[in-house]
């Protein structure tokens, strides 16, 4: 029996052959799934902000990219994964409202973006895939056993990635 | 830092006791605006995790229809009105004085979103009114902007600007229903980090305790 495990927000699970990992509804938030295709291991976290170093409360790792994607890369080695191996696939930072006379946090979607693929390149993790941007939410589920990244819309299609 | 988790009953108190003229002030509004009687729940005052707030309108995947309005002036906040899509389009018929069931909810016109953009800024117009006189602070709502998808996707980019100071939220919500219809939408308004201080020392309940 494979069991899907949730990961809420600012949230971070680990899961192994057969289960799956979704977390649903991103917005301007990210998914970012990490996994060693050979020992059939992942983790996923649900980011919501580029960075903890101007934060003033950091106290939840995987609210920020990059002390997540640290976190992940913890994570995937206690867990047994062979850390050269490991491969990235992401979805989310969409820009969900427009006003006029745009402020900076409303385009925190793609400034999420930008930080995860660079901490990403940081930790040498390859990214494989990703489809972020636009301005529609995304729920995600990761299969361990394929690497496939579903994408579920409203609107905007389904995809795998 | 998450100093919310020290509120007073008092505290509690009077925040409920605010948003339940400003809600009240917004249900008769929209009560005028589509003829129709609206009743109102009493608020609830919520300190919650981030991950918990999508919870509150029934999960981060459901489809829902969710108005965004910025405040700014003396005590800053976010005000966002979250309505099951199928509640929108009859809401949208209502408006406009159509037979409900005319809007198809997967397809709203331009018409459509800006009554329930008008919607939006009189909700936020009246309960921010009741705000106002209750503290003597100035409250000045943006335009709304409107947002169709997953409710998680809707409130994500608004807890998002209170990520780097807190985990934790400060939610009052009411629930406006309708005749037989059941809810119309939830109501909430979330104080800006550092606003909520400003709010209750003009109620006069600043102390924590």
């Amino acid at each position: 029996m494979s069991n899907i495990i949730q990961v809420g927000m600012a949230d971070m699970k680990m899961a192994r052959v057969p289960d799956k990992l979704i977390t649903m509804g991103l917005g301007s938030c990210i998914g970012i799934c990490v996994t060693d295709r050979t020992k059939k291991i992942a983790c996923m976290a649900h980011i919501m902000l580029p960075s903890s170093q101007q934060a003033k409360n950091n106290n939840i790792r995987a609210k920020f990219a990059d002390t997540a994607i640290e976190m992940l890369v913890e994570e995937m080695q206690k867990a047994g994964a062979n850390t050269g191996n490991l491969i990235a696939k992401i979805a989310g930072g969409a820009q969900m409202f427009k006003f006029s006379g745009q402020s900076d946090i409303l385009k925190i979607g793609e400034r999420n973006a930008q930080a995860v693929e660079e901490y990403l390149g940081k930790k040498r993790i390859k990214l494989v895939a990703k489809d972020t941007g636009g301005n529609y939410g995304r729920t995600i589920t990761f299969d361990v056993e394929t690497s496939d990244l579903l994408v579920k819309t409203i609107g905007h299609g389904e995809r795998v990635i | 830092m998450d100093e919310l988790n020290k509120l007073s009953t008092v505290q509690l108190d009077a925040l409920r006791e605010i948003s339940n003229i400003g809600a009240g002030n917004a249900a008769t509004a929209l009560a005028k605006l589509i003829n129709s009687r609206i009743d109102m729940n009493v608020p609830r005052v919520n300190i919650l995790q981030f991950t918990e707030v999508p919870d509150l309108i029934g999960g981060p995947d459901i489809p829902v229809v969710g108005l965004y309005l910025k405040v700014s002036g003396d005590a800053p906040c976010s005000i966002l009105f979250i309505l099951q899509v199928e509640m929108a389009a009859a809401l949208a018929d209502l408006v406009m004085g159509r037979d409900i069931g005319t809007t198809n909810h997967e397809e709203f016109s331009e018409i459509d979103i800006s009554a329930l953009m008008e919607i939006g800024n009189i909700l936020a117009g009246t309960y921010l009114g009741a705000l106002a006189m209750f503290t003597g602070l100035s409250f000045t709502p943006s335009v709304p902007a409107l947002g169709m998808d997953m409710a998680g996707a809707i409130i994500d980019v608004i807890l998002a600007q209170f990520g780097e100071v807190a985990d934790y939220v400060l939610v009052l919500e009411t629930e406006l229903k309708r005749e037989k219809q059941g809810v119309v939408g939830n109501f909430f308004l979330l104080p800006d980090p550092g606003s909520l201080e400003i709010i209750l020392s003009a109620l006069g309940v600043d102390v924590f305790e």
